[in-house]
């Protein structure tokens, strides 16, 4: 029998981030779409939680062949065929675009009269899916204590007894284990877990008219709250980004075995990102890393889910949020709020083994005060502004410029003289520079003379 | 000549020496670490520790207020505790140092009065929380927290005590990942964490709320652990340090009973200005011939 080999998805799924389309703003019109993919390999895990109650999705955007595609999550307990869902991509990236780092433009007032305008604009994640794999013997201390058929995924929950057998076991299956698994496994037996193998039924999903993985959800309870990504650092090349949507009843969650760190925030910068705020944000996010020496989680976005300011898409409603499995949601909050009675975090971590040797572990804080990663665009006056205050309103500009030029390269390390020229560009010119030569003016002073 | 005076005062107590720690811990986690605090928070913690403790000396009439104890925990309170609420904050300082005066045993109270207003607002309050991830693993964060706390013990004379809950608690990672075949990049990594570092050096080493012996106060450190180790990989909850020392206060006493040692007096500690006491006492005179350690720290 030809047996297919299945790629192993381990831990936490792979999956591309692309931008979330954008959205409405509360004050102003939408103005553009960040369609650019800002990262490969990314994972994107929901996780709603409340008291021991989990419920964990997994969104995957593996780019392969589906028939080769296999997951392998630790799970604390075993699970039945009713804790299992499979849901749809677009919720995720809906939940992505709600979440994302967000870019916002304000017009400077007349400074002789008055004036506002806004909007908004979002970077985001992508989705992704999952697979699975089937049935063999049980000599290797390998016990399949369940096997379900969920949507096109075919499920076993597996225990074992040891590493090697368990290894074994998903080598003589078709599953492609990494070198090195073996002992990441083991240390997983010894703590009791299970393990959640999911594939993909091509022929049920072909039935189903899929042709892409639709994210996975697993519901649980366990104290543990906690997101495996040791396995998937086993064959990792390079380092590997992972997005983490908490939903959560009473606050923001942090990391408590790693430090959790907001990106920098509510800064502004020179216009001319706004035809690069992708290539800025990645940009401004690798500095971060490599600032935190690859030892922080990063706090992109927590906020009341019933609003958001400036909104980089709507937030979600009630019935997403019950898809998702915010099992609460009809419950009122201690605020007396309505449906929508949770509260978001979106975490980024960039990681590898090296420097996140441990599983992720989390709590869920009282915090609920709101953060959103913003930026700022600050278009100037353009037009005749005569008075005094005018005058005034021009001289602080340039200030201003020069700010917001140091501004990005601190955050970005980009080069000082190339984000000068492109704010040129843009007409946010030094100016002191002349426009024609690029020189300052006492560069001309006596330049006549010497000639 | 005003410095030396000065010096000479900041001597007289091993407290000066950490509050002065604690400040420099606190600044660094504001201004570095993006530690998430109000700026009432501080004030909150610290103005009703100071408050609570002189209502409390004058309620119970004692000969006079010592500000020292009670900043120190203030400052405890701002490394640890979290809120977004005033009132949870001004709730979990009081608590603390009415706990200091209220919940005694022979003269000495049960609990440190950081960790017991800690345990108390993790296990029955919302919206109250500790991020035990704030100081990150920085290994040269953690060194600079282990000279400063150490120079804080020594002079304290309880360095045993944090010295032996690192080393009980670092046998418990270690002995755990060796058990399950885990790099040791695990256990060193759980092990550089600043939280144990300020939890050892400037929460469990309290001397007024550890044994009196040193033998007492290694089975102190080592049951702290025991029970701290189950809390974290028994039942996967975060914070096993604080709720194991929570949990194994009330068995100082009969440590004491058992392994008994001398009383402790921070005054002693500095060997300086015999017979001045910087306690809020609630009995005049000592047991045994010793002077019996009142009130907080």
């Amino acid at each position: 029998m030809k047996r297919q080999l299945h790629r192993v998805g381990l831990a936490v799924c792979l999956c591309l981030t692309a931008p979330g389309s954008p959205a409405h703003a509360f004050c102003g019109f939408f103005v553009g779409k960040a369609d650019t993919k800002l990262y490969n390999k990314a994972s994107k895990v929901v996780l709603v939680r409340d008291g021991d109650k989990t419920i964990i999705t997994m969104a995957n955007d593996y780019q392969g062949d589906l028939k080769e595609f296999a997951m392998v999550i630790p799970v604390p307990t075993f699970i039945e065929r009713e804790q299992i869902h499979v849901t749809s991509n677009a919720i995720i990236e809906h939940l992505d675009e709600y979440t994302a780092p967000r870019l916002v433009e304000y017009y400077d007032e007349d400074p002789c009269r008055t004036i506002v305008a806004m909007e908004s604009r979002a970077l985001g994640s992508m989705p992704a899916a999952a697979a699975a794999p089937p049935v063999m013997a049980k000599e290797l201390g390998v016990t399949v204590e369940a096997q379900y058929k969920v949507e096109e995924y075919d499920v076993l929950i597996l225990s074992a007894e040891e590493s090697s057998g368990l290894e074994t076991w998903l080598k003589q299956n078709g599953y492609r284990i990494p070198e090195g698994a073996t002992e990441v496994l083991g240390s997983y037996i010894k703590q009791g877990v299970r393990f959640f193998v999911a594939k993909v039924n091509i022929e049920e999903q072909e039935k189903l008219g899929f042709t892409f993985l639709r994210p996975l959800s697993v519901a649980f309870e366990s104290p543990k709250f906690m997101l495996p990504i040791r396995l998937g650092t086993v064959n990792a090349n390079g380092t590997q980004e992972l997005f983490i949507f908490a939903l959560t009843r009473n606050g923001r969650i942090e990391t408590t075995n790693y430090r959790t760190v907001r990106v920098p925030s509510d800064v502004e910068l020179p216009l001319f990102v706004e035809k690069e705020f992708s290539d800025f944000y990645t940009a401004m996010f690798s500095r971060q890393v490599e600032k935190e020496d690859m030892h922080a989680v990063f706090l992109e976005y927590a906020w009341d889910m019933n609003w958001c300011d400036p909104c980089a898409a709507s937030p979600m409603s009630p019935q997403e949020l019950e898809e998702l499995g915010v099992f609460w949601g009809g419950e009122p909050n201690r605020n007396g709020g309505d449906a929508r009675n949770a509260f978001v975090t979106r975490l980024h971590v960039r990681y590898d083994a090296a420097h996140f040797p441990e599983d992720l572990f989390f709590q869920e804080t009282g915090d609920r005060t709101n953060f959103q990663g913003r930026y700022v665009l600050r278009h100037p006056w353009t037009g005749t502004a005569d008075c005094s205050e005018g005058k005034d309103y021009r001289a602080r500009l340039a200030a201003r410029y020069a700010q917001d030029a140091k501004t990005l390269q601190d955050l970005t390390g980009w080069d000082p003289k190339e984000i000068k020229d492109k704010m040129a560009l843009n007409g946010q010119a030094d100016p002191k520079v002349d426009p024609a030569t690029g020189q300052k003016w006492w560069q001309r002073l006596w330049q006549k003379r010497k000639s | 000549m005003m410095l030396p005076k000065a010096l000479r005062w900041f001597n007289t107590d091993a407290r000066h020496y950490q509050m002065t720690c604690q400040s420099t811990l606190f600044l660094y986690g504001c201004l570095f670490l993006g530690f998430d605090v109000p700026w009432w928070l501080p004030a909150a913690f610290i103005g009703t520790t100071l408050t609570t403790q002189y209502l409390f000396t004058k309620a119970l009439g004692l000969p006079h207020f010592d500000f020292r104890s009670p900043l120190i925990s203030g400052l405890s309170l701002c490394l640890m505790l979290r809120t977004d609420t005033i009132p949870l904050a001004i709730f979990c300082a009081a608590l603390g140092i009415a706990s200091k005066f209220m919940i005694r045993w022979r003269g000495k109270h049960i609990f440190n009065p950081t960790n017991f207003p800690i345990v108390f607002a993790l296990l029955f309050l919302d919206g109250v929380w500790v991020s035990p991830g704030q100081w990150g693993s920085a290994v040269w964060v953690a060194f600079l927290i282990a000279c400063l706390g150490a120079m804080v013990v020594t002079r304290a004379t309880r360095s045993d005590t944090a010295l032996a809950v690192i080393g009980f608690h670092a046998a418990i990672l270690f002995g755990r990942a060796l058990y399950l075949g885990d790099p040791l990049a695990i256990p060193l990594h759980q092990l550089q964490s600043g939280t144990l570092l300020v939890f050892a050096f400037f929460m469990i080493s309290d001397p007024k709320t550890t044994p009196y012996s040193r033998p007492g106060r290694i089975l102190f450190a080592l049951l702290v652990c025991l029970v701290a180790g189950w809390i974290q990989f028994g039942l996967f909850r975060p914070n096993g340090l604080l709720f194991g020392l929570a949990a194994c206060s009330p068995l100082v006493p009969l440590i004491d009973f058992v392994l008994p040692g001398p009383a402790y007096r921070w005054d002693r500690a500095s060997n300086q200005t015999k017979g001045m006491s910087h306690e809020t006492s609630t009995t005049p005179s000592g047991l045994g011939g010793l002077p019996l350690p009142h009130g907080a720290r």
